[in-house]
Parts: C-alpha cells; sequence; structure tokens
C-alpha cells in the first residue's frame, strides 16, 4: 500500500491486517468486530488522514495504535518494533514516541488541574527536573500560541480552542515522533477550527513529527494530510494521495461522502445536490444489476 | 477574536473557585457550628485523662448515685463510679470504637471501589457478588454472633461492624471511579506513560476524596449508633467505659435517679448531629453554585434601564425577488439576558430584528456563543432557567409572543409553531415506544381519537422517508440509528401542521452522508407544506443548500442579513468574510509529502 513518497524510506508506523475485536456483553455471544483487517502505514514526517463517518472504526484504529483498544489479530508496528501486544509496562515506555490529541478539549483536561500541572505530567514520569519542567512548559505554550501565563490556570479559563492547543501542547511535551490526532477540531467553531488546523500545519513543518489524523470532515482532512484512508464498516475502502482521494475518488462510498457535503455556495450546491441524486440513483442500478448477475 | 487572546479577564472569578474548601466550610455558620461541636467532643476525649476528676473505673461504695455538684461534677452511677470523668473516658472508647469502624470499612470500600472500578474484570465481579452478600446480612445477628465466637471486647465489635460497612464505600467509590475512568483526561495520561497508581492517585482519588468524607461522617453516625445500642443490651465489655454501658447503668436506675441516663444520651446525640451537620454542610459547600435570582420589581427595571443594544446596524442586502409573502414571524430589537445574583443583566441577545416570510427558509448562522439558539429559544418561549426576554417585541402572525403566559404560549407551541432539535436521541424518552410519543401530542393538541392519530403517526412516518413506519412505530428510540430518529422528531414536527418549524442545528449530530439525506428530507416537506423554517446552524453548507435569506450572527447582534444567494455571492461585513475565509471545501489539499531534504519549500508551495 506503500506510495511513491515512501520509497526507499522506512516507514514510522506500520499497521497490518489489523483486527480489534471487543467482547460482547454475556455469555456466548459474539464479539464486536470494530475493525476487520486494516492495513496502513505513515512515513516520517507525514500526516496520514483517517476518515469515515461514526461506527467505521477509525477511532478505533487510533486507539489501537495507542495501545487504547485491544489488538485480536494483525500487527502494528512502531520503527519495525511490534507494539500490538504491549503490557502497560512496556507500552509507558513509548510514551516519547507516540502522543495523542483527543477530540473532546473539555474532557480532555483534568478540571482540577492546573494547566502547568497537566503539562508536566508526561515530564514527571520522564523524571525530568521541576526547573527544567517549568522552562519546557513555557516553550511548549509558545509554541501553540498561549501566553506564558496560563499556567497557573485551569482548564473552565479556557475556551475550546485553547484547551484544544494546551492538549496539543501536552501531546507534544515528550517530542514525539507520531501524534494521533481524533478529531481534534470538530467540536470548535468554523474560524478556530481553521486556526488550529494551521497550527498542526506549522507544528509538523517545524519539528518533523508525524500525524496520524482521524476526523468525519473530508475537507479538514484534505487540508492537512499527504495521504488519505477512507473508512467503512471497520475496512479501509480507499487510500492513497491526498488529493486525488478527496477530489477525485474512484469507491463508490467516497464518492457518495464527497458528494454528502453540501458546499457554501447556493448555486453550487443546488448543481451537487442534482449530482448526488444522479450518482445515488446509478449506485443504486449498479448494486442491483451486481444482485442479479 | 483571537482564541488565545482574552485569558486574563476570568483569573478573578477562578480564584475564588479555588479558596481552600475548609475555608469555605469554617465561613458557613452551619458548618462552623458542627466543626466547633465536633472538636469539642474530640478534645474532651483526647485530654480525658487531665479532665477527669476521678478514675473512670474507681467504684467508690460511700457515694452511691450521688446528685451533681461537690466533688462528683455530674454525680455517681448506681456502682460510685464519677460520672463526669467515666463520660470523658467513655467519649474517648466510644469515638475510637466508631472510628475504628470507619477507618476499617473506608479503607476496604475505597480500595477494592478502586481496584474494582479502574481494571475491571474479574475483581470487579467478585466485589460485586461480595459487596451483595455483605449487604444481605443482619447486622445485629452477624455482631451477636461474634461476640459469642469472639468474646465481649467493643473492638472486635467495632471490627467486625467496620467490615459490614465496607458496601457503602465501595459503592460510592466504585461508582465514582467508572464515572472517570473512561474521560479522555485519563486515556492522555496512560498515553503519556504516567503509572497506574499515579493516575489513580492524581486524576480519580481526588473525584472520590470529598464524597468519601462525606460517607465517613455519616457511617461514624450509624456506628456510634449501633455501639451505643450493643452497649445498652449490655453486649459489651464493662471494663472499658463507653456511652451504651453508661446508657444501660442508668436506665438501670431510671426512677432513682433519672438524670443519669441524660449525660450518655446527651453525648452520643451532640456527636450524631455535629457528624450529620459536617457532612451536610460540606455537601451543600461542594454543589454549592451561585443560582440567579429572578429579578422583581425596582431591581428588575434598574437591571433593565442598563441594558444595552449599541453597535453598528447589520448589513442589510437588498432584496433580489419582490416580496409577495407577507411577514409571519417578526422579530424586533430583541434583547435576551440571564439575571445575575449582583441584580445585574448578562446580555446573551443584544437588540436582534429579523422577518421570517411565510413559506420561507431562513437560516440563522453564527458561531458559539453567537446568541443565534438563544434567539431561537425565545420564540419557543423556552429559555432556559434564568433567561428572559427583556426587551423587544416579538410578533407571531400579528401576536405579540413576549407578554404571552406560559399557558397561552403552549397553545402555539406545536401547533403553529414546531421545534426540530439539535439531538434526536436525547429528545425521544427512552421508555416508550416511538409510536407513543407522536400519538400523545397529536391527541393533546389536534383533540383527535387514539385510533386516528395512529394513522396519522403511520402516515406521517412513511413520508419522511422510513422505510417500515409500522415497525418505527412499535420500536423504542434506542432500536433506531441517529438519522432515523430526527425523522422521527420531524414527522413530530410536522404532525400539526405548524406555519414555522425553528430548527435548532437540525442536522450538526449526524453524519454527513445523513445530513445530506435529512437535508433533502426538509426541503422537499418544506416545499410541499409551504411552511416557514427558521434554522439555526453554524454551516455555510447547509445554509447554501436550504435557505432562501440568511441573517449572520456575531456576539448577540445580527451583522448581515440579506437573501442567500446575495450574501453567498458577495459577503460585505469583516466577520461573514472571515467565516466564508475558514471553509475549507474546495481548498487545496497538502499534496503527497515530499522528502525531509526539500519538505521546507515542498510544502510552503503546496498551501
Amino acid at each position: 500500500m506503500s506510495t511513491e513518497a515512501s520509497q526507499g524510506r522506512e516507514p514510522l508506523l506500520e499497521v497490518t491486517d489489523l483486527v480489534v475485536e471487543y467482547p460482547a456483553k454475556g455469555i456466548g455471544r459474539k464479539p464486536f468486530r470494530a475493525l476487520k483487517g486494516v492495513s496502513v502505514d505513515v512515513m516520517p514526517g507525514e500526516c496520514v488522514g483517517l476518515v469515515g463517518e461514526s461506527g467505521s472504526g477509525k477511532t478505533t484504529l487510533g486507539r489501537a495504535v495507542l495501545g487504547l483498544a485491544p489488538v485480536t489479530d494483525g500487527s502494528v508496528r512502531f520503527k519495525g518494533r511490534e507494539i500490538g501486544q504491549l503490557n502497560r509496562r512496556e507500552r509507558r515506555s513509548l510514551s516519547d514516541s507516540i502522543q495523542v490529541v483527543f477530540q473532546d478539549p473539555y474532557t480532555s483536561l483534568n478540571p482540577s488541574l492546573t494547566i502547568e500541572q497537566t503539562l508536566t505530567e508526561p515530564l514527571r514520569v520522564k523524571n525530568i527536573p521541576a526547573a527544567e519542567a517549568s522552562a519546557r512548559v513555557r516553550t511548549l505554550l509558545d509554541q501553540v500560541g498561549l501566553p506564558a501565563n496560563a499556567a497557573q490556570r485551569l482548564p473552565r479559563e479556557f475556551s475550546g480552542g485553547q484547551r484544544q492547543r494546551i492538549a496539543i501542547a501536552r501531546a507534544l511535551a515528550l517530542e514525539p515522533e507520531l501524534i494521533v490526532c481524533d478529531e481534534p477540531v470538530s467540536a470548535l467553531d468554523l474560524s478556530t477550527q481553521a486556526r488550529v488546523l494551521e497550527l498542526f500545519k506549522d507544528i509538523q513543518e517545524a519539528t518533523g513529527v508525524a500525524y496520524l489524523f482521524v476526523s468525519h470532515d473530508l475537507a479538514v482532512v484534505r487540508h492537512l494530510s499527504h495521504r488519505v484512508a477512507v473508512m467503512y464498516h471497520g475496512e479501509i475502502v480507499e487510500y492513497g494521495d491526498g488529493d486525488k482521494v478527496t477530489s477525485d475518488p474512484e469507491h463508490p462510498y467516497t464518492q457518495r461522502l464527497l458528494m454528502a457535503a453540501p458546499v457554501a455556495d447556493p448555486v453550487r450546491q443546488a448543481q451537487r445536490r442534482a449530482d448526488r441524486a444522479r450518482m445515488i440513483e446509478a449506485q443504486r442500478e449498479a448494486d442491483l444489476q451486481a444482485g442479479a448477475a | 477574536m483571537s482564541d488565545s487572546a482574552n485569558v486574563s479577564l476570568k483569573t478573578a472569578e477562578a480564584a475564588s473557585h479555588r479558596t481552600h474548601l475548609l475555608k469555605r466550610m469554617l465561613k458557613n455558620p452551619t458548618g462552623l457550628v458542627s466543626i466547633i461541636i465536633l472538636a469539642v467532643i474530640i478534645l474532651a476525649a483526647t485530654f480525658a485523662g487531665v479532665l477527669a476528676t476521678h478514675d473512670p473505673n474507681y467504684a467508690d461504695l460511700r457515694n452511691l448515685l450521688q446528685p451533681p455538684g461537690g466533688e462528683f461534677i455530674l454525680g455517681t452511677d448506681g456502682a460510685g463510679h464519677d460520672i463526669w470523668s467515666r463520660l470523658l473516658y467513655a467519649s474517648r472508647f466510644s469515638l475510637l470504637g466508631a472510628a475504628l469502624a470507619t477507618v476499617i470499612s473506608a479503607v476496604l470500600g475505597v480500595t477494592s471501589g478502586l481496584i474494582a472500578g479502574f481494571y475491571g474484570k474479574w475483581f470487579e465481579s467478585l466485589a460485586a457478588w461480595t459487596t451483595s452478600l455483605l449487604m444481605a446480612l443482619p447486622g445485629i445477628v452477624v455482631l451477636l454472633a461474634a461476640r459469642s465466637v469472639l468474646g465481649p471486647s467493643m473492638w472486635i465489635a467495632m471490627t467486625v461492624f467496620g467490615v459490614l460497612l465496607t458496601p457503602a464505600f465501595y459503592r460510592l467509590t466504585h461508582a465514582a471511579v467508572v464515572g472517570v475512568r473512561n474521560e479522555l483526561y485519563v486515556d492522555a495520561a496512560r498515553v503519556a506513560g504516567v503509572k497506574d497508581l499515579s493516575i489513580i492517585g492524581r486524576h480519580i482519588l481526588s473525584v472520590v476524596r470529598a464524597p468519601v468524607i462525606i460517607q465517613s461522617a455519616i457511617v461514624a453516625i450509624i456506628a456510634i449508633a449501633i455501639q451505643a445500642g450493643l452497649g445498652f443490651i449490655g453486649m459489651l465489655d464493662q471494663s472499658t467505659p463507653n456511652w451504651g454501658s453508661m446508657l444501660n447503668d442508668a436506665f438501670s436506675k431510671m426512677y432513682v435517679a433519672p438524670i443519669q441516663l441524660l449525660w450518655p444520651s446527651a453525648a452520643i446525640a451532640l456527636t450524631a448531629v455535629g457528624l450529620a451537620l459536617f457532612a451536610n454542610t460540606l455537601r451543600d459547600e461542594l454543589e454549592r453554585s451561585a443560582k440567579p435570582k429572578k429579578l422583581k420589581g425596582k431591581a428588575k427595571a434598574a437591571a433593565d434601564a442598563a441594558i444595552d443594544t449599541s453597535g453598528d446596524a447589520p448589513i442589510v442586502h437588498p432584496e433580489t425577488d419582490a416580496l409577495e409573502a407577507p411577514v409571519l414571524l417578526d422579530v424586533s430589537g430583541l434583547v435576551v439576558g440571564y439575571d445575575q445574583p449582583d441584580g445585574s443583566l448578562t446580555q446573551v441577545v443584544n437588540g436582534v430584528s429579523l422577518a421570517v416570510r411565510k413559506g420561507e427558509v431562513h437560516g440563522l448562522i453564527g458561531e458559539s456563543g453567537s446568541g443565534k439558539t438563544q434567539t431561537a429559544f425565545s420564540i419557543l418561549g423556552l429559555l432556559p432557567e434564568g433567561g428572559r426576554v427583556a426587551a423587544g417585541s416579538i410578533v407571531f402572525d400579528g401576536d405579540q409572543l413576549t407578554d404571552k403566559s406560559a399557558k397561552a404560549m403552549r397553545k402555539l407551541q406545536g401547533r403553529r409553531i414546531s421545534y426540530v432539535p439539535q439531538e434526536p436521541m436525547s429528545n425521544l424518552d427512552p421508555s416508550f415506544p416511538i409510536g407513543s410519543q407522536l400519538v400523545e401530542p397529536m391527541r393533546v393538541t389536534l383533540g383527535i381519537s387514539a385510533k386516528e392519530a395512529k394513522e396519522r403517526a403511520l402516515d406521517l412516518l412513511a413520508k419522511v422517508g422510513l422505510p417500515d413506519p409500522e415497525k418505527t412505530f412499535r420500536s423504542y428510540p434506542h432500536e433506531v440509528s441517529g438519522g432515523q430518529a430526527q425523522r422521527v422528531l420531524i414527522a413530530g414536527a410536522i404532525s400539526c401542521e405548524p406555519d414555522l418549524i425553528i430548527a435548532d442545528e437540525p442536522t450538526t449530530a449526524l453524519d454527513v452522508t445523513v445530513q445530506a439525506d435529512i437535508l433533502d428530507l426538509l426541503r422537499g416537506l418544506q416545499q410541499e407544506l409551504g411552511v416557514a423554517v427558521l434554522i439555526v446552524t453554524h454551516n455555510f453548507g447547509v445554509v447554501a443548500d436550504l435557505c432562501d435569506r440568511v441573517s449572520v450572527m456575531k456576539g448577540g447582534r445580527i451583522v448581515e442579513t440579506g437573501p442567500a444567494r446575495s450574501i453567498f455571492a458577495g459577503p460585505q461585513h469583516p466577520y461573514t468574510q472571515s467565516l466564508f475565509d475558514a471553509i475549507l471545501e474546495d481548498g487545496a489539499a497538502r499534496g503527497a509529502l515530499a522528502h525531509s531534504s526539500d519538505r521546507h519549500t515542498a510544502t510552503g508551495g503546496a498551501q
């Protein structure tokens, strides 16, 4: 599944035939299969977008990479090392390599800890001295565009966009090589979203960190991703160059996804609406013929 | 409007939240009284050796049943013990006994609750079984059985009782931990490499700390009561004086020296009252939030006089088509505010004027905090607690809505104005089938029979594109998807043939492909029924898809309004322009990753 960008280089993250099953409640019931054999790879410094609708498994894939979802089968390799089945202790050693920014900026920060306490938490784990840690906090806040005096405040004093900047700062604290971003801008307002996306881009260009960027929004993924994977019902249905997948998709589902997003222009939206109706009709006929054959 | 500015404003407010809980307890009169009572009792028990005038077990056979006063401050009991001294030592032993029971149950309960809540799995099942078993055991019988096997020691009785009370702490802790164990900040701490014990200590224990203190006070009261009961029926060792055995002693001399019953009873009652007041005040302080008072008379007038509707007038785009339809809803100078405890009014809508014509779709667009939803809710007469229309008028079909009673508003709601909410799932009652939730409102508002209403409901469900109306009618809300639930709510909204539908972000919670279907449905129904729609949204795509007319809101004001095509073709207000600039659709893609050596130039060019 590698593209021309990956030729001659080792991928940073390589997920192969990943299966994730959640045990069902009750004895003898079939477990729920959230991922049905998914393969994806991320190169150093690259942003790979994972796009799909609710229940497509995109968040589960991100959580499996983070060690927060049970890997039933397949492999997750980070710099050649298998990390799918690590125990908690082994997993902790990966904290300076893989980090996360979650969707909801309201529940991803502990409401009773100050920003400094939140940001120094990963540093304390690595036994970094207190003075050095608070200097690092100031650098991090500066890096995400927040004033230094934000350190002594509590999360509730910040808006959604500012909280997401704090979450990004926490992810950057240990200078990781990969950040899993789980819908990091979908809870934000339009104009805030655009600025936070620019921040993601700037940080990537400055530090060379790679992103596995999960979103339901094709436009957001297109804006930030070098390559895009489209997920549907626990499988990747289309995977390739970001521009190609998000503007001229091949898979019928990606086509439906693209056509479903309304355009911010009444004239062109009327056109898209008609196109969408035609496309759905054509796909239905194709399905019927496939069923009849 | 940079999201990184504006941080310094809220410092004062936050500082007051951070004041220590103990300080707040001391400031609260009830809290202060409870702390003083408990402190006096604990000090008396601690310094019993200093305060006592006699050996508590020294029986002066020459001075039986002495009245209070003189050498014996509270008199002597039937065996010649000095009651004052004995009461002090009894307090010491009773409190220590209660503390023993509380500590044992708290340590066992909180520890097992934390482990079961955080790790789950087999330990959780085991703990749940054990808890249920302990709760099913009759406490007094177990205590009496333990006495006959292990002896009459109060310490043993209190240890056994502590174990019996473990479920109280286990359940509390377990519930609190389950509530936070899936919080994203706990996940983030895991990813940050924080050890489980640190996560429990830092992120989870802090959540249960205050409830555990409250629970401890309650458990201590129960322990004291049980202990006094056991002592009273003579089941405890007489060599360690305690309140219960003193009661027992006094009870036997009740007709000779009734006043002796007073001292141990008073000690028990005071301690229990102190603990109960302490627990209650602590809970109140934890839950305290400044509730807005409803302003009346002068205060209201003063707040209203300070209403500020200044600001630039909105940019109005000229009408492109001739205006044929009459105005259905006319909002003018609307101010919505929330009364504050200090008597001021926090304005969230600052003088909004908008008109919705018959059969037209009007989009109200803005970001969070712009006041768009507050405007919609004030038209529906559904402002949250503390909110009110402070100025302006809302005229619906010639009727002034702002001074209508709640009862008169209910006649309009559902019948002439209906509502489609943002979260379809939370707007359906999970305990009733979908059908009954459609039928009931129709029976009330249209006055038709149950049979007629059911037929109508089935027609409506078919009309909103549900493939199997009969099945959906019988289904419970959890059995349908979010998109189907929204279709059901739209069916409900059109069930009484309203003139105006107010839709608050009707597609925001839905997947994009489902959103497209719902937009198609809304457009189809709107054209078929000729109903006017006021749609609140933050999505320009939704507006472009549905709306004839748009009003852009910012900071409680409309900054730009006019026909949709005209605004999309040429937004004039800088804020509207900035919103259009933030739209990512049709923007340039990032392109493929260049090699790291030339990354800077390549990605720079791709933007």
